[in-house]
């Protein structure tokens, strides 16, 4: 059985959504493993197990995290050669795409990004021109680098099994000359999921006129996080990493909820694969209610704590 | 004023323009680049390139911006408004057998345009193409130059022979720095764009083109374009569109029955 690889970059915290989704579509292609710039927490150590991991590769060196891209790629080319393995699974995240594209020069490796499936041949699945058009595509060389986007994959249940074994790899390049983190502020934890990987989302445009309140409260009672369209964080109403658009982030929830956003292309182009999506929006005439599966003209300062009351209300939560 | 001269090469792309429907057509799928325009994200990275040369004194003190495309006859029109807007050369890598070219094959012909252009200080980039979207080519460019590569950069700042510069994450932003030479992609956060002024439309016509073939760079023309590719497309489909669904006006209770659509989809 082939070997599939992933990449999974944050060894010292729990696995993350995306990093078990990544692991379970490994092990549906194939013998999963897996590479991490640092060893793995016991708790994590065995949930890999648990969910069929047999190998963890690791790094010789303990500096990786202080580096950007390069020195990571390296290690992860280094662990690809050791595995043998036919496919490499990243998540697709700015970082992972990079790391990906690094690793597949030095692998001589086609790089495919923004997977949202792959069958036994290997063939993927992908979304181009922010979602308007759907690709099949395959990777031409001997081992192949995907980049899969979160939400696509189901998680599968652990079948259970012994902790992984592991294997030091060499990190052979120089890390002088390479680019280095030099400083690192933490923002404060919202408590929120990340945007990237939430199953939902809910945005905010013009419309909120500096008043991302009620965007906040509907997505905390949805357990969601909170983005932004370009004229909101152009605004300076909410942080830039929020906002969602061909600027900004493509996000694919399950549930995607526009509130005070016209919709134009542009914004249109980060969401427009969301699984449902529900529009509020003063605007009759705004082109968001043209893909809206839920639309309601009306003012979302009315709409949405009274949708957020009623939630938590049916949660039980109030 | 800084003491040291660069030399940045900035690269540039047409792209069709995002405002409308965009399509892929023929055999192969390729986008339909009918109707382009500059990448608006390339203009945040010429911009950079022109206020890094223009704090050293610009061209008068020896600094160089050269903007740099490869594609069809049309690419040229991103070097064109590059001049205009302030670019001093521009570049126009244009062969045939670039066409169908992924990400790999991409990025092996840049290298060598770039290295036929001498010893380079900078190269920058636009966050992202906002068409082909991958981000893949800065990064295998970076990595078949052996480049530093310091990518997503909403500050940026050029001293002493280093690159400082500010990522800014979801949950952290860092500080990055990296030894010159380097590539560095920027973010719409960086800058504030100019536009091309009168001076600089006419300034631009005095400018040249200079348009290389891959025999000019040495670039054996197998090893790009679909053959020199390491991806291939087998099918694509466009989304069927989304079907407008249920549209209410709110009577004072739409928050409610908002609740009640996310709970008969299951969503609550």
């Amino acid at each position: 059985m082939a070997k599939i690889l992933v990449y999974i970059d944050n060894p010292t915290a729990e696995l993350k959504r995306s990093s078990r989704e990544l692991v379970s579509l490994a092990g549906a292609l194939g013998e999963a493993v897996v590479a991490s710039p640092g060893p793995f927490a016991d708790s994590t150590a065995a949930e890999l197990g648990a969910r069929s991991v047999s190998t963890v590769y690791l790094p010789d060196s303990d500096a990786l995290g202080g580096y950007l891209v390069g020195p990571k790629a390296a290690f992860l080319a280094e662990a690809a050669k050791a595995s043998g393995a036919a496919a490499v699974l990243l998540e697709n995240s700015f970082d992972g795409k990079e790391i990906a594209a690094r690793l597949g020069i030095k692998l001589t490796a086609g790089v495919i990004t923004d997977v949202v499936g792959i069958d036994e041949a290997l063939t993927a699945t992908k979304s181009v021109l922010a979602g308007s058009y759907t690709v099949q595509a395959k990777v031409t060389t001997p081992v192949a680098v995907f980049t899969v986007k979160a939400n696509s994959v189901e998680i599968s249940e652990p079948a259970g099994g012994s902790a992984p074994g592991s294997v030091t790899v060499p990190v052979p390049e120089a890390t002088a000359g390479a680019a280095r983190i030099t400083g690192r502020t933490e923002k404060p934890a919202s408590g929120r999921p990340d945007l990237g990987e939430a199953r939902v989302v809910v945005a905010g445009g013009r419309g909120v006129d500096g008043d991302f309140g009620p965007v906040e409260e509907l997505a905390d009672a949805l357990g969601g996080a909170v983005g932004a369209s370009r004229a909101a964080t152009d605004a300076g109403w909410i942080e830039h990493s929020a906002q969602i658009g061909q600027t900004g982030k493509t996000v694919s929830p399950q549930l995607y909820i526009s509130a005070g956003i016209s919709g134009a292309i542009q914004q249109k182009a980060g969401m427009q694969t969301a699984k449902v999506i529900v529009a509020v929006n003063k605007d009759a005439e705004s082109p968001v209610f043209e893909i809206a599966d839920f639309g309601v003209v009306g003012d979302l300062f009315q709409v949405l704590p009274q949708a957020a009351a009623e939630i938590r209300k049916r949660k039980g939560q109030a | 004023m800084d003491e040291s001269t660069l030399k940045i090469v900035v690269l540039v792309k047409h792209v069709p323009d995002a405002q409308f429907d965009r399509h892929l057509s023929g055999p192969d799928s390729r986008t339909d680049r009918s109707e382009s325009i500059l990448s608006e994200l390339d203009e945040y990275a010429l911009e950079a390139a022109l206020q890094l040369s223009e704090a050293r004194g610009g061209e008068a003190a020896g600094n160089r911006v050269i903007a740099l495309t490869m594609g069809p006859a049309g690419a040229a029109n991103a070097v064109k408004k590059s001049l205009q807007i302030g670019a001093g050369e521009g570049v126009h890598l244009s062969d045939e057998a670039l066409a169908g070219s992924d990400a790999a094959a991409t990025s092996l012909a840049l290298a060598a345009a770039i290295r036929h252009l001498g010893e380079v200080d900078l190269v920058l980039t636009g966050m992202a193409s906002t068409d082909g979207e991958t981000s893949l080519v800065p990064a295998q460019l970076a990595e078949r130059l052996g480049l530093p590569q310091v990518t997503f950069a909403s500050t940026l700042e050029v001293k002493d022979g280093t690159v400082t510069a500010r990522r800014d994450g979801d949950s952290h932003s860092e500080l990055i720095e990296a030894p010159l030479p380097a590539l560095v992609s920027v973010t719409d956060q960086v800058n504030e764009p100019r536009y091309p002024n009168f001076k600089g439309i006419m300034a631009a016509k005095k400018k040249t083109i200079t348009t290389l073939s891959l025999a000019d760079i040495g670039v054996d023309a197998g090893s790009v374009g679909s053959a020199g590719s390491w991806t291939t497309v087998l099918a694509a489909q466009p989304r069927p569109p989304r079907e407008q669904g249920v549209i209410i006006t709110d009577e004072g209770d739409a928050g409610i029955k908002l609740a009640d659509f996310l709970a008969a989809r299951k969503l609550i």
